[in-house]
């Protein structure tokens, strides 16, 4: 497998790189390419989807980014195994809101509700994709307030780049104002904004 | 002058921060008490700012800056001082004072700096401004621009999201001039192709804006850093849809060769992470997709017009030896934003 280090350079160096390798390679083949940044990965993969040559990518470590290359019916090719790092096609949580109305998940037992909202929140920071934005309101504003079993989780994911948004009309109905621990504050017009926005909307 | 730019990563409006992660930091601003004269400001994301002074005069600010694109320094004023001064005619508005932006490595031999602002200062002659100033600071790499002034009618502004369904959508200048110079970046342009992005660059959106102004223009924004999809998806602003007709769009010919041979920019894949989402392709090749990314440096102007008057103006735009074309129209809102129809063209 041909091995290019693309690192520290800029769009187009690491595609010009590619290409000029795989015309030297005169026939099927591997590339393997390191590159610093995500959108050089989301071009060469563009580049290879085109030229229809297999690709594959994985994240190394921060700014740290491999992309696989291959050519033809590469005979000798490495059994590439299933990248372990995140993905690196185009941020796809862009337009998921998580949309939480209630402190509790489900109808029926209130104190069993309570620990599957807990539940579900932990398990929403484990997904590969997560959402752009939750929004919490009515019941669900007590989540991200002092306290709150869920707090921690909420953190979590806005330490992950989630959107924590929670109703500033809610807080002041529950008296919770100086209490909220995680995100901002946000009023209904921004809430449906998000919501109108939004390209999937998950309710727990 | 035998010194050349040091040449950066990304030059021109490649080198602008992608609209989602601007977005993401401009949200968080505290806005501060609101003024009813401010007319617009940048929770628009218009393209300057305009502030109500009297009844008939409102003031036009904008400011822009970056890396060269070009290796002749006073190619590369031209280019950036025609850009900066591009905000104003977008908003409708007339040119009248400008101050300098420079940044300059103190190393570096200044009659490289003055000639960039030689050309910058051409232009801003030839938009009808004054230079009136400036400021620089001794910087790693050279990045020049203006901070620009002009007045405009408050009820004349042109603003960047007001198109009505049906209004015609007419483009005033060829797309294609990123991936010319990211191409030119790699010795891979054409001397024609680059004199062609050069001489489209340099011009001033001057004489399109005011032929404009004798039309019904319900919005307009200059096509720059976002590219022409990204620029169009806040046209839309959340509450309209378009069809955009890709055999019509002018484009740098030898641009769509280098968008197949993948001399693509990082500006114009942030652009599609952005605005991808939002619209759907038909019949359209890889390479023209590309184009409707790509970052544009002193691009041209986008104008939602009146469907009556179109034709009209864009025989008048193009009289004047504008390559405009009309390249779509505005529809109720749909389910896709922008429907990007393909024809007969490669």
């Amino acid at each position: 497998m041909i091995k290019i280090n693309a690192m520290g350079d800029t769009c187009p160096i690491p595609v010009v790189k590619t290409k000029n390798a795989i015309k030297d390679m005169e026939g099927a083949g591997q590339v393997e390419i390191l590159v610093d940044n995500e959108i050089a990965v989301q071009n060469l993969t563009k580049m290879a989807v085109q030229k229809n040559y297999g690709v594959i990518s994985e994240k190394l470590e921060e700014q740290k980014y491999r992309v696989v290359m291959t050519i033809g019916d590469a005979e000798d090719s490495e059994e590439i195994e299933t990248p372990q790092g995140e993905s690196c096609l185009p941020d796809a949580r862009k337009n998921m809101v998580v949309v939480i109305s209630s402190d509790t998940m489900g109808n029926g037992d209130d104190e069993l509700g309570r620990i599957l909202m807990k539940g579900f929140i932990f398990a929403l920071t484990q997904q590969d994709e997560l959402p752009s934005t939750v929004l919490l309101y009515n019941g669900g504003a007590k989540l991200s307030c002092e306290d709150a079993p869920t707090l921690e989780d909420l953190k979590s994911l806005e330490a992950q780049g989630v959107e924590i948004m929670t109703c500033g009309t809610c807080l002041n109905h529950y008296g919770l104002t100086e209490k909220l621990q995680v995100g901002s504050v946000t009023n209904m017009y921004a809430i449906v904004e998000k919501m109108t926005q939004a390209s999937l909307l998950i309710r727990p | 002058m035998s010194e050349k730019i040091i040449f950066c990563k990304g030059g021109g409006c490649t080198a602008k921060l992608g609209a989602g992660v601007l977005s993401r930091v401009l949200e968080k601003l505290p806005k501060g008490a609101p003024d009813p004269n401010l007319l617009i400001g940048y929770d628009s994301k218009d393209d300057a700012a305009v502030y109500k002074i009297t009844d008939d005069v409102a003031i036009v600010q904008t400011l822009d800056f970056f890396p060269p694109m070009v290796e002749d320094p006073y190619t590369f004023g031209k280019i950036a001082a025609a850009n900066a001064l591009s905000d104003v005619y977008a908003m409708g508005g007339t040119v009248k004072t400008a101050l300098n932006i420079v940044c300059f490595p103190e190393t570096m031999d200044l009659n490289v700096l003055g000639e960039i602002m030689r050309g910058g200062s051409e232009m801003v002659m030839e938009a009808g401004g004054i230079l009136s100033g400036g400021h620089s600071i001794a910087d790693s790499d050279v990045k020049y621009g203006l901070s620009v002034t002009g007045v405009v009618h408050p009820e004349h502004i042109y603003p960047n999201n007001q198109g009505k369904p049906g209004d015609k959508l007419i483009l005033t200048k060829k797309l294609g001039v990123g991936i010319v110079c990211t191409a030119n970046r790699v010795q891979q342009a054409s001397e024609a192709a680059m004199s062609e992005a050069i001489a489209s660059m340099t011009t001033l959106n001057k004489k399109a804006s005011e032929i404009s102004h004798r039309y019904e223009i319900h919005a307009c924004t200059d096509v720059t850093g976002f590219g022409f999809l990204g620029h169009l998806h806040e046209m839309m602003d959340g509450r309209l849809s378009c069809h955009i007709y890709a055999d019509q769009i002018p484009v740098i010919d030898s641009a769509l060769d280098y968008a197949d041979e993948f001399l693509l920019t990082a500006g114009g894949q942030r652009n599609r992470n952005h605005a991808g989402p939002h619209v759907k392709f038909e019949n359209v090749s890889f390479a023209m997709e590309e184009v409707l990314f790509d970052p544009q440096t002193s691009g041209g102007l986008l104008m939602a017009v009146k469907a009556e008057q179109a034709e009209e103006l864009l025989a008048e735009l193009q009289d004047c030896g504008l390559p405009a074309r009309l390249v779509g129209e505005i529809t109720e809102k749909k389910e896709t934003e922008i429907y990007v129809i393909g024809g007969n063209r490669k």
